[in-house]
């Protein structure tokens, strides 16, 4: 089974001009608001994996992060939603005589007005080296099987496009990134692992991720990058942050250890 | 000037309020357990109210003062001894170098707080001194307490005494852990379920399982259903959150949480309720009530205003007492 002509890796062709995401202004997306506790407040816009949507979620945490309000001690994006974690005691303060979640919510809602005039900030552009050979992926040999499909086509279909990071949650500094081509696509694993090792590169439906830490899990482990992903030491210390683009870029095993031994 | 653990307990660890503004990257804020236990230690000697705490569970370690200290403990009662004799939680005592304290046996709640003059000295991680085991940052090295650790002081106490000195006053918490049922805002998952799951919700009691920890409780009840499955992407959840599981059961999302989770949401438990959350143990039972938003805000706003209330009220009498000497 030779490659097909459109799933040959892009890189060479990998430009930000023509990845640069921006939101719909002329067709704001439907969306609901409502309270996680009484000191979080969601804005949801469906259920929905979508570009265009994780687009809009992101420039509203821009936006949200620029105005600083005080009293919100976290804004957490989503694939489609928002959350805001606050003080309510903080807030009270000048809420007024309605309820503190109702001026969040008012402030939510004009922060979505506000920002149909704003432009996203251009996603930053990371290139992951991931290493696919069978020692350090345990189900690619029996995914290959089940899709009809040779090593190499499967390593040429996850490498062919970048990654949007939808958000990032489960483990410290673990992106959920999609959308997987439909070809690749394949379910969680039935009983999760209990150990799963530090920087394996998995798939679950749609989504691909990695694992910055070893611990249990349930995604395809397809390869594994020898780069650290979480440094604790560093003031940011996650490689990825929610709204980049990452292009995994496929290496051999020798060049994984040597990358894993002298990490530059 | 510190403490030394001669023996550790089962999870010691230093906490504070929370590491807050990194949830977006996965890191959970991971604060005390029981946050009004916390304030009402550091209330008690003088501190912020979010100074730097260690939490004890109960088997709870035995510590010994290598220099004086004015310390007062809260939330769980682990029957303590000052060199044997016993000791009342919510009362700031003054102890001499050597003082030894030790926890006897559980007798109500599952977290028992220790808090002295100054704090303790602790490692701060992205703006927050509370530990993250996973990451093995903040608190004292990142991890929990073990035998021979030396905790100092964040700042000196030099106030020497011959032997230990209680205060002539309590702080009174018993209206900051409202008794009776756990008050639950409904998540936005709720209105799916069926019928006899929202009978259940609020008739049942949801019991505690032995695999519960600092991340969630893991609750067992009659089994709960959606009338219609959903499927839900992963977004932010929070403390307090109830989860429904593919199993039909719960999981109650504690201090060391996800950022974010996929499961539904049956509800989210109400600020006010979650110090009295954190006192419960492994075979304790839970029962919901289903409250309002403008309640649960302003049961809050009761409890916050009762700490203040405290707060003024012990820097007042803390005051008067260690100057007329």
């Amino acid at each position: 089974m030779g490659l097909k002509k459109n799933v040959e890796p892009k890189i060479a062709a990998f430009s930000s001009a023509n990845l640069r995401l921006t939101c719909s202004v002329e067709k704001p997306f439907p969306y609901r608001i409502y309270p996680i506790g009484d000191q979080a407040i969601t804005l949801d816009y469906g259920n929905l994996i979508k570009d265009e949507i994780n687009a809009q979620v992101m420039a509203l945490f821009y936006w949200l992060k620029e105005e600083n309000l005080h009293g919100i001690k976290d804004i957490i994006p989503a694939y489609s939603t928002i959350s805001l974690v606050y003080d309510a005691a903080m807030i009270r303060k000048w809420a007024g005589n309605g309820s503190v979640y109702q001026y969040m919510e008012r402030y939510l809602t004009n922060a979505l007005q506000q920002l149909d005039l704003l432009a996203l900030p251009s996603s930053r552009e990371l290139r992951i080296p991931v290493c696919y050979h069978q020692s350090l992926a345990p189900d690619l040999l029996e995914l290959c099987q089940e899709k009809q499909m040779d090593l190499d086509e499967f390593v040429a279909i996850h490498t062919a496009i970048p990654y949007r990071v939808y958000m990032i949650g489960f483990l410290p500094g673990f992106a959920y990134m999609g959308s997987l081509d439909e070809r690749i696509v394949a379910p969680r694993k039935q009983t999760p692992r209990t150990h799963v090792a530090a920087g394996s590169v998995g798939i679950a439906g749609v989504q691909t991720g990695i694992y910055p830490f070893a611990s249990p899990g349930g995604w395809q482990l397809i390869g594994q990058t020898p780069m650290t992903l979480f440094n604790a030491n560093d003031d940011q210390p996650s490689l990825f942050q929610p709204g980049d683009l990452v292009q995994f870029e496929a290496i051999s095993i020798d060049q994984f250890y040597q990358l894993k031994n002298n990490p530059s | 000037m510190g403490v030394r653990v001669l023996k550790s307990g089962m999870a010691d660890s230093l906490r504070d309020s929370g590491r807050f503004g990194f949830q977006h990257l996965g890191i959970p804020p991971g604060g005390a357990m029981d946050c009004v236990a916390m304030q009402v230690v550091n209330i008690l000697v003088g501190n912020p109210i979010g100074a730097v705490v260690m939490e004890m569970h109960y088997p709870a370690p035995q510590l010994e003062f290598n220099s004086p200290a004015l310390m007062a403990l809260s939330g769980a009662d682990f029957q303590a001894t000052i060199d044997g004799v016993e000791i009342a939680l919510n009362q700031p005592m003054l102890v001499p170098t050597g003082s030894v304290i030790k926890f006897n046996k559980p007798v109500a709640g599952a977290r028992c707080y220790l808090g002295v003059k100054g704090g303790f000295e602790a490692d701060e991680w992205l703006g927050s001194k509370t530990t993250n085991n996973f990451a093995v940052r903040g608190g004292y090295q990142g991890r929990n307490l073990q035998k021979g650790d030396w905790v100092a002081f964040a700042k000196p106490f030099s106030y020497e005494v011959e032997e230990p000195a209680v205060m002539p006053w309590t702080a009174n918490v018993r209206e900051l852990y409202p008794q009776g049922p756990c008050y639950l805002i409904p998540g936005a998952e709720y209105e799916l379920l069926d019928a006899a799951s929202k009978y259940c919700l609020i008739h049942e009691p949801f019991q505690i399982a032995t695999n519960s920890n600092r991340m969630g409780y893991r609750l067992q009840s009659a089994p709960m259903h959606l009338g219609e499955y959903k499927e839900c992407l992963s977004s932010g959840v929070g403390f307090g959150t109830l989860q429904l599981l593919p199993d039909a059961q719960t999981i109650l999302l504690m201090a060391d949480h996800q950022t974010t989770a996929g499961y539904p949401r049956l509800g989210h438990v109400a600020s006010v309720s979650l110090p009295s959350l954190a006192q419960l143990n492994a075979g304790d039972s839970i029962r919901f009530q289903l409250i309002d938003m403008n309640t649960a805000e302003s049961l809050y706003a009761a409890q916050e205003k009762h700490l203040r209330q405290l707060k003024n009220a012990c820097n007042f009498r803390l005051q008067e007492y260690l100057s007329n000497d």
